[in-house]
């Protein structure tokens, strides 16, 4: 095993030290009086030596070269069997065509691919835009335009995003900021039917791409910054009626546990959990949105979702486990019904929702092929979960931590630092990692030819002083000041290449800035990603190495995706348009004088206004 | 549920607030919501007239450092931090910048507390007591270095995340008659 300090410089190409000179010469300029804390380090990731590919055994989805869900397929694994653009020949990458959104904000969805016709939904107000791939240019079929109330824009934390569509049965299906769900005929565009299912007067707002499974549209709510309830809905795929609801807190009857709800911890079972680890009355404004991915195991008919941050950050003022949130349900998608939870972060601390991507592999764990999800946290672990039990079979470090030692496997408890414990009215310094976690909502892809989870994250710290909140209706909760700047090492973002059966990094490749764009992986072993300073890039799915890189307009933050166009030939195609929370600093035109802007990630991106612009604009590539 | 709890400090500062204000010798009033109201524009455009410039809105609260420095705390308070932090934005526009939309007088701020703007600024019409919302005018003024040093808050109780108000350079603003504009 190596050092701590060789592992962080895995990967580093020439001028890295350069960089994080700049960096230093940075923050010494802005002039103010904390340095960032570089000490207190608790736990790096570990380096994998000897790395060989390991052939994935289990069975994904058939490919038939079209893009029709978030994630590719139900198992979310973004991988796509298309080969003819290989690692060999990507270098000759071109671009096809473009499109102009016409948005400035930031553009986080993934381009869908149905039936030679691609579906774009950009951010507020959430145009649905689709283009004839059938035509030179691609030109646009038609538009939906669902007017969200403008008003929205107010309760929308990090950016008024938008992570895209899905397509069943003939319909796109996706979700306003406003809180209304809608369905448009893919052919047509026109509506079939919107039903609100969220109001923002509570602080209610949407962003996260549905999932359809089994004829309901599975979709959830965002604002764990404005104490809202958090719930997961699923709606009637012809028509658009609730079928039933799940929230995140509240009595057993809310959160839909009865008796078929078997968590594997015992602190995770007991009567009315949802109200008895909270306050009285705190679980109503307790967050644990549901704004994240949703995977689906046709076999074991369940699935997995996570539950966002409790609310407010300040988290003096919800002493107790705050059930359900920052954790993981599995559910029976026809009734909802709860089968098992596991909590990440119990009493959440730092802002580490538990929402990210759970890809579902079937994995050699000690001599045994199990069926586990494989779910990168915020909290800084890479949790490999038996996905019928819930039983964490490990959690092992994917970025540098200071306020954990690691997961406890008997008890399946995160080990907390206490020195590192938020205290109202103090400032807590050297947080890693910082509150969009070691990964935020960027989604990992994994390939059955490496075996490996590619993983797009951030390398931040925070300091963090806590406040007493005040709960208004329809404005943050949050109770905290926030700075946040990058880890040790100078860099703000990581590319990692994952062996989730060893748990170990096999390559990483820094990046100046979070990595916040979505992964693909590819059976040409070509790994793409973007950058916020708006690079496209193309890397060798088996080391990392850069094969191919294109400059867009904007900073990346979009999800790629890649088809079978009709003429037979593999196409690549992302949506450029830096924003998001990282990214709100170009997007809003913020002024990082102050480094508690964008509740503290200004801090970190004071840069980033001089290394890209705002605009959307989707981009098309492939081979001559 | 927690609402009447939380809120309590909000009135109790407001009391005491009333309570010293007896103590200064300030006997001018704010002037009423509604002459505020009437007279600010918020278009540089004027039609059949040469340029008639924003008639400037007073405040007598932007004179006295005690009430900047309660209209920073009621800033906190009202959760205007959670959405503009501290005057560098984040879901609502910085406000330490010299981009004002809907202009940097005391009377737009009032209006734009009281009435809200349409994407996404909430209206605090029936929350914010007048005299409040005059007081955190005049502190969101101090944010962009718009009153007079004395005046502007020159320390935080909190985690420091800015240069203070009082050392804040003016930022002068890019009025919306689209020249900057004047003031003291
Ligand atoms: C829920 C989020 C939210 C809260 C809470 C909020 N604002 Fe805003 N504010 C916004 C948004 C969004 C805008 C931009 C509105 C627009 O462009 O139409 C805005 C605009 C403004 C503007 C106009 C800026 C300009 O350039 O003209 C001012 C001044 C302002 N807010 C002050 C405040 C004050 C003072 C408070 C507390 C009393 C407050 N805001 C609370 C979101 C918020």
């Amino acid at each position: 095993m190596r050092s701590p300090a060789k592992s962080a410089s895995l990967g580093w190409r020439n001028g890295w030290s350069r960089i994080f000179v700049l960096a230093v010469l940075q923050v010494g300029l802005i002039g103010l009086q904390d340095a960032p804390a570089e000490s207190g380090l608790v736990l790096q990731p570990t380096v994998e030596q000897n790395y060989q590919p390991r052939q994935y055994q289990g069975q994904l989805e058939p490919d038939d070269g079209q893009w029709v869900r978030p994630a590719k397929d139900y198992a979310s694994t973004r991988y796509s069997s298309l080969d003819q653009i290989n690692a060999g020949n990507v270098k000759n990458l071109k671009l096809t065509f473009t499109f102009s959104t016409g948005m400035t904000r930031g553009h986080e969805a993934a381009p869908l691919v149905v039936n030679n016709t691609m579906y774009i939904v950009t951010p507020f107000p959430n145009n649905l835009y689709a283009l004839d791939l059938t035509k030179p240019g691609a030109p646009m079929k038609w538009v939906y335009e669902p007017l969200p109330t403008p008003a929205s824009q107010g309760v929308a934390c990090c950016d008024v995003v938008n992570r895209g569509a899905s397509y069943d049965d003939g319909k796109i299906y996706y979700n306003t900021l406003d809180n209304q769900t809608v369905a448009v005929d893919a052919v047509t565009g026109k509506e079939v039917w919107k039903t609100r299912v969220g109001d923002i007067n509570k602080g209610e707002s949407m962003t996260m791409a549905p999932l359809v499974v089994k004829g309901k549209v599975l979709v959830g709510n965002s604002g764990g910054e404005f104490g809202v309830r958090g719930w997961l809905t699923a709606l009637d795929g012809k028509t658009g009626k609730i079928a039933w609801r799940a929230y995140t807190a509240g009595p057993d009857k809310d959160v839909l546990i009865g008796h078929r709800f078997k968590p594997f911890y015992p602190q995770d079972r007991g009567q009315d959990l949802g109200v008895k680890s909270w306050p009285p009355d705190s679980w109503k404004i307790g967050g644990g949105g549901v704004w994240g991915w949703i995977s689906y195991d046709p076999q074991l008919n369940l699935i997995y979702y996570g539950t966002a941050n409790p609310g407010p950050w300040d988290a003096e003022a919800r002493p107790g486990d705050n059930k359900f949130t920052a954790g993981i349900f599995a559910r029976d998608p026809d009734t909802g019904e709860a089968v098992w939870f596991y909590q990440f972060s119990p009493h959440d601390l730092y802002d580490y929702d538990g929402v990210n991507e759970n890809i579902l592999l079937d994995l050699p764990i000690n001599g045994q092929t199990r069926k586990v999800l494989v779910h990168p946290d915020r909290n800084g672990y890479v949790y490999v979960i038996d996905r019928a039990t819930g039983e964490v079979l490990s959690a092992n470090a994917f970025a540098p931590i200071t306020t954990s030692r690691g997961v406890d496997l008997k008890t399946g408890l995160l080990q907390y630092v206490e020195e590192k414990r938020p205290i109202t009215g103090k400032v807590v310094r050297g947080l890693c990692p910082s509150a969009p976690g070691a990964k935020d909502w960027q989604p990992s892809a994994f390939s059955p030819r490496t075996g490996l989870l590619y993983i797009p994250h951030n390398h931040l710290c925070m300091d963090e002083e806590d406040l007493q909140p005040n709960y208004i209706a329809g404005t943050p909760y949050v109770g905290a000041n926030v700075r946040m700047y990058n880890a040790p090492g100078g860099y703000g973002g990581e590319f990692t290449g994952w062996d989730p059966v060893e748990g170990k990094v096999v390559w990483t490749n820094p990046d100046r800035f979070p990595v916040w764009s979505g992964a693909l992986a590819t059976a040409g072993d070509v790994v793409f990603y973007g950058t916020l300073d708006g690079w496209f890039k193309a890397v060798d799915a088996k080391s990392g190495t850069l094969l191919w890189q294109f400059k867009t307009g904007s900073g990346i933050i979009g999800q790629p995706t890649t088809y079978k166009g009709p003429d037979g030939k593999q196409y690549v195609a992302i949506l450029s348009g830096v924003g998001g929370w990282a990214g709100a600093i170009v997007a809003g035109g913020l002024d990082a004088r102050d480094e508690s802007a964008a509740l503290g990630f200004a801090a970190a991106m004071k840069d980033l206004p001089h290394y890209t612009n705002k605009g959307g604009m989707l981009y098309v590539f492939a081979l001559p | 549920m927690c609402k009447p709890l939380h809120i309590a400090p909000l009135l109790m500062a407001a009391t005491l607030l009333a309570s010293c204000k007896r103590e200064e010798r300030t006997l001018r009033q704010p002037p009423p919501a509604s002459e505020t109201l009437n007279t600010i524009q918020i278009s540089g455009l004027n039609p059949g007239a040469n340029s008639i410039p924003t008639p400037p809105s007073s405040n007598m609260y932007q004179e006295s450092a005690y009430a900047v420095s309660e209209g920073q705390k009621l800033y906190e308070g009202y959760n205007c931090v959670g959405c503009h932090a501290h005057g560098g934005g984040g879901i609502g526009p910085a406000l330490m910048d010299r981009d004002w939309i809907y202009g940097s007088e005391p009377g737009n701020i009032f209006a734009t507390i009281m009435q809200g703007r349409p994407n996404g600024m909430p209206s605090f019409r029936n929350r914010i007591p007048e005299y409040q919302a005059w007081e955190i005018a005049a502190y969101v003024r101090s944010m962009a270095g718009l009153l007079p040093k004395g005046v502007s808050p020159n320390r935080t109780d909190h985690m420091n995340v800015k240069p203070a108000e009082s050392s804040t350079s003016e930022q002068t603003p890019i009025g919306i008659t689209g020249l900057p504009e004047q003031h003291k």
